[in-house]
């Protein structure tokens, strides 16, 4: 049996206590959600933190609801829901089935009962789904520190492989989708079994103004694309015909822009063409919901 | 076909609920790290990130300086006790803890007894060690270029050679080979895959000071064996050892050999006077346990050009890693290999095979592979394949055109092994309508029109288990017999004593229903007793799929001896000579008369009566066995597999499987189905996922289960079986045993599948979606080094 090192623990009774408690251990201070990162990693002691603070008692971050103001609606998914809650969420799967696809194939149904969107966002790991999801939604991540919130664009939120923007004593607090009439999505990922990382996949969230696309977003898993980014598919796509000839094209700039590492699942040339074929198959089938042909 | 056990307990044969499964579900089971001692220690190891490194220096002092360590033993501790090396089970050493060299990564280095698991593990951090890295032997492939680092110096080996090895007539296949009309060729990797049994390994060793009694709980399929061996490498007397094993949470091989931490853990409570538990953990158990496989092979096939099969020719270089510690009988340095003429009736047949050190874990032979006949198996059934492929025919109806005839046995193959029964050609002819195999290729065509993937895969395999005659089959000189212990007692319930040990494939059940067809007590009045050698007779194990033909026969043959005795009390008590009495449905009457009659429950009580027995007969109704099998037993099985494969991606979907198994009479059915499940969900794992891949370095690309990848209820269809029955001639009750059978059998039945699928001749498992698009472009992966 794998067993960390000595750890202290603390059990965070609010957010403002939690960003307290940030503040009081420092640096060496993890907070803990679902765990199923942190707690292997800390069991192969490549994580050792000097103390956990356990946000797992936060129930105001655990809530899924349409928000409606002026500038329109937005689903805010707090950083606690569960990856299982996001999945059994019908308001989440009627304006966005990607959440469905991926989280259907991410990891197994252990994990998804207690692994959460939060977690996955700021583990920051290249290989991880959401991450590549609230890219193409154009998510934006709400995190409150010691002087309050800020809002940062899940666009900026990654600075690099297990890195983002969340200072030590911040808390990544909800992610915010802006939700548009007119629109489909979807997620298609291949893995070399059920409950794998992805070898790749992508996501694709597109808005259709007749035969053409009005808005398009794309993103990319596990393929070194920037960000989980394609920025230049999602460019030539804006105005273009929502065709299988446009859709072939994005891929292939999708394909032509990231940069995927060879490892155990699979060499870089593979990867590339599954960011390509993958890209594809997300735009279609994002299309045809977009004109209410699938669910 | 899936058979389920009705609620009522059948008096013998038939489909029964498993009787250990009451504690197992209920989360009652007993396994190792459940047991604590008095006083115990927590002990962990300390291993060797490097794949080949001289050590220069060892420093303890910290982790001896720690307030909760009680002990840190080295391979300098172990040297000054004679320890340092251990006998392997194929004539060779391999190290305890390294003194001079570590030769693979995760090789133990040292080994911390400490008051809690966390304070041990803490502990192995503060061991200083310095290491000067050597450059390492990866490839397999490389291991004999002239310039190869030597890895065995200890044994002033100027070379990383382990042996060469042939079986069959050379100099015969070569003539068949040179006046054959066609030949096909292929290099087939076998690669190295681990059996990964859900329960890892691990020892609780208890020395008492004042008795001089060891006891060792350990994670073991063979309780004895690991007994004599004790005796044999620490000097203590074998009548002081005793050897139990718990409840074993899965074997499949992984639990046959003994590993450095138990043999450290012995080493731990002499030490320190208390006892020791040292359980590894996953990655433990993947990167320094028995690993399986890791055969590189060359095979050719001869045939008319008509398709009638001639012989064949192997070459094989065998990756035995850094010690050579390959569980098998001790005459066959690459197990029952050349049985790889497999079920077809062949002129001539011949193999090479050379055995080399690497960096790498040693190990060899696990995973339910029947001493090597997975490696024999999947060579005959991918070289088929070629051929047909080759010829532009029918791999199912060169099969069929192939096999040995039933009129055949006993039937002495090219390599000279007497195949006991079969009905090959019916079992096949079953597997096919089954499937419903012209209506699939059928489908086949018409799919390949509309530019879908599918394939279809056959296999058919013989398997060689229930080693083995003693004369034949031997681990360092222990002969491959069993022994079984019979006692009735007086109100008729019975206790049987057995040699071999269970690791999940319900031996309490299945061993308790072959007394109960012998002498009609039922099963739930029978308790089966394993794995504690002061309880049960010596005796060989469980591995090798050898349980039911061997310590099945013992216990068939321990009954019969118990009915013979309870035949003479039976006279005595019906006043008629024994020849007299007839046995039916668990009594003896008097022929001709069904009245007169005693049960085995009131013989059993007359037994230990004033009954006056007579002259020279002892009132008990227990007996002893020793069963020395005559010849191994050999089941056999026609798989087909049905796959989708994704064109733009290279996944594949296992669409059906079906599976039929002769593995001659079932004693529980059920039980038997559920092993088959096993073993073809292990076949899909190994073809499509399960690898031990190294960098060049030497390090372990496996070493996790989100790096070695298991195959999961997704990734496998609803199982299609059926079975023919052929009952072996020479075991007492018909039994062949089953298994390894799906393990052996389904791999190249999946692989066959797959590469129909993507018309493609050859590439190497696993096949994965990154293997399966790239050997559609044509360019294959190797498979057994880190992907580039």
């Amino acid at each position: 049996m794998q067993v960390p090192a000595q750890f202290e623990y603390e059990r965070a009774t609010s957010v403002d206590h939690a960003v307290a408690l940030l503040q009081r251990y420092g640096p060496e201070s993890r907070l803990l959600a679902g765990g199923h990162s942190l707690i292997p990693m800390m069991k192969l002691r490549i994580a050792n933190p000097e103390t956990l603070i356990d946000i797992n008692g936060l129930d105001e971050l655990g809530t899924i609801r349409l928000d409606r103001d002026e500038h329109g609606a937005q689903l805010c998914l707090g950083a606690l829901v569960r990856h299982a809650e996001l999945l059994a969420s019908a308001v989440a799967g009627e304006h966005f089935p990607m959440f469905h696809d991926a989280e259907r194939v991410i990891a197994d149904p252990v994990v998804r009962n207690r692994g959460t969107i939060g977690g996955s966002l700021c583990q920051a790991d290249p290989n991880e789904d959401l991450s590549a999801v609230f890219t193409a939604l154009r998510a934006v991540a709400v995190v409150q520190g010691p002087d309050g919130r800020r809002l940062v664009p899940v666009r900026e939120f990654h600075v690099g492989p297990y890195q983002t923007v969340v200072e030590d004593s911040e808390i990544l607090v909800e992610v915010r989708v802006p939700v548009r009439p007119g629109g489909g999505s979807a997620y298609t990922k291949v893995e070399r079994r059920a409950g794998d990382w992805a070898v790749a996949a992508a996501g694709a969230a597109l808005w259709l103004d007749g035969g053409r696309v009005a808005e398009v977003g794309l993103g990319l898993t596990a393929v070194g694309a920037d960000r989980f980014g394609a920025p230049r598919a999602e460019e030539f796509l804006r105005g273009a015909p929502a065709t299988e000839e446009s859709f072939a094209e994005a891929g292939r700039i999708a394909a032509e822009h990231c940069r995927p590492v060879a490892d155990q699942r699979g060499p870089e040339d593979y990867k590339r063409h599954l960011a390509g074929e993958l890209t594809v198959r997300s735009l279609r089938r994002a299309a045809a919901r977009a004109r209410g042909l699938e669910a | 076909m899936t058979t389920h056990a009705a609620d009522t307990t059948p008096m013998g044969f038939g489909s029964m609920r498993r009787k250990e499964d009451a504690r197992f579900l209920r989360g009652k089971g007993r396994y190792l790290d459940d047991i604590v001692l008095p006083g115990m220690l927590h002990a962990a190891i300390l291993r060797s990130p490097h794949a080949h490194a001289r050590i220069v220096s060892v420093d303890t002092s910290a982790a001896e300086a720690h307030p909760k360590v009680t002990a840190v033993i080295t391979g300098e501790t172990l040297t000054g006790l004679g320890l340092a090396w251990m006998p392997t089970l194929s004539h060779d050493v391999q190290a305890v803890l390294a003194t001079d060299k570590v030769r693979f990564q995760g090789q133990e280095v040292a080994f911390v007894v400490a008051e809690d698991r966390y304070a041990a593990r803490d502990a192995l951090a503060l061991i200083e060690v310095e290491y000067e890295p050597l450059p390492a032997v990866v490839d397999a492939t490389r291991a004999l270029d002239p310039d190869a680092p030597v890895i065995r110096d200890d044994l002033h080996k100027t070379d990383n050679h382990i042996f060469d090895w042939e079986a069959g007539d050379a100099a015969a296949t070569d003539e068949v080979f040179a006046t054959a009309d066609v030949v096909a060729e292929c290099d087939l990797l076998y690669p190295r895959c681990h059996p990964a049994p859900m329960e890892t390994c691990g020892s609780i060793a208890s020395m008492d000071p004042v008795s001089g009694k060891l006891t060792v709980y350990t994670t073991t399929q063979a309780p004895h064996a690991h007994r004599t061996v004790y005796a044999l490498v620490a000097g203590i007397p074998e009548h002081k050892i005793q050897v139990i094993a718990p409840d074993i949470g899965g074997g499949f091989g992984n639990k046959v050999g003994i590993y450095p931490g138990y043999v450290c853990a012995v080493v731990g409570s002499i030490v320190t006077g208390r006892p020791v538990k040292w359980v590894e953990d996953r990655s433990e158990n993947l990167m320094s346990t028995s690993f399986a496989r890791d055969y590189h092979m060359h095979g050719e096939i001869a045939a008319t050009k008509d398709g009638t099969l001639l012989g064949v020719r192997v070459k094989v270089l065998a990756d035995h890693g850094a010690f050579n510690n390959t569980a098998q009988p001790s005459k066959m340095p690459a197990g029952l290999f050349h049985v790889f003429s497999g079920s077809y009736d062949l002129k001539a047949a011949h193999c090479a095979v050379t055995g080399v050190y690497t960096d790498k874990c040693p190990g060899g032979v696990a995973y339910a592979c029947s001493f090597r006949i997975t490696e024999a198996v999947y060579l005959i059934e991918r070289l088929v394949d070629v051929l047909a492929r080759d010829q532009g025919w029918d791999p199912a109806e060169l099969r069929m055109r192939n096999l040995v005839r039933p009129e055949q046995f006993p039937y002495r193959t090219a390599l000279g092994w007497e195949y006991d029964s079969g009905n090959y050609p019916q079992t096949l002819r079953k597997a096919l309508d089954l499937a419903g195999y012209a209506e699939l290729r059928r489908e086949q065509a018409e799919r390949r029109a509309r530019g879908e993937l599918m394939g279809i895969g056959v296999s058919f395999f013989t398997e060689a288990v229930g080693a083995g005659p003693r004369k034949h089959m031997d681990i360092l000189g222990l002969g491959m017999a069993d022994g079984a212990e019979l006692r009735v007692h007086p109100t008729g319930k019975a206790v049987l004593r057995l040699s071999c040990m269970t690791q999940g494939q319900g031996h309490q059940t299945t061993f308790a229903q072959i007394v109960a067809e012998e002498l009609g007590i039922s099963p739930d009045d029978i308790e089966v007793v394993q794995g504690d050698t002061d309880q049960t007779p010596f005796g060989l194990g469980t591995y090798g799929s050898r349980s039911t033909p061997v310590s099945g026969a013992a216990t068939a043959m321990v009954a019969r001896k118990v009915r013979e005795r309870a035949r003479i009390v039976a006279s005595a008590m019906l006043e008629v000579a024994p020849s007299d009495l007839e046995f039916a449905k668990g009594r003896f009457h008097v022929k001709g008369d069904p009245a007169a009659s005693a049960t085995m429950a009131e013989i059993a009580m007359a037994a230990h009566s004033d009954l006056e027995l007579p002259e020279g007969v002892e009132g008990h109704l227990d007996a002893t066995c020793v069963y020395n099998p005559p010849n191994l037993t050999y089941p056999c099985g026609a798989y087909v597999c049905v796959v989708d494969v994704d064109p733009g991606t290279g996944q594949v979907a296992v669409r059906r499987f079906v599976a039929v198994d002769d593995c001659g009479v079932r004693i529980n059915p059920m039980i038997v189905e559920g092993q088959i499940h096993g073993g073809l969900a292990d076949g899909i794992g190994m073809a499509l996922m399960e690898v031990l891949a190294f960098d060049a370095d030497g390090n372990h690309l496996g070493a996790s289960f989100m790096d070695y990848l298991l195959p999961t209820a997704l990734e496998c269809p609803s199982w299609e079986l059926g079975e023919t029955v052929t009952p072996s001639p020479h075991h007492p009750i018909g039994a062949k045993g089953v298994g390894e059978s799906a393990t052996v059998g389904s791999p190249p039945a999946v692989v066959n599948a797959v590469l129909d699928a993507i018309g493609v001749r050859d590439a190497d498992m696993p096949l994965t979606p990154a293997q399966v698009w790239r050997s559609m472009q044509g360019r294959p992966l190797r498979t057994d080094v880190a992907v580039t």
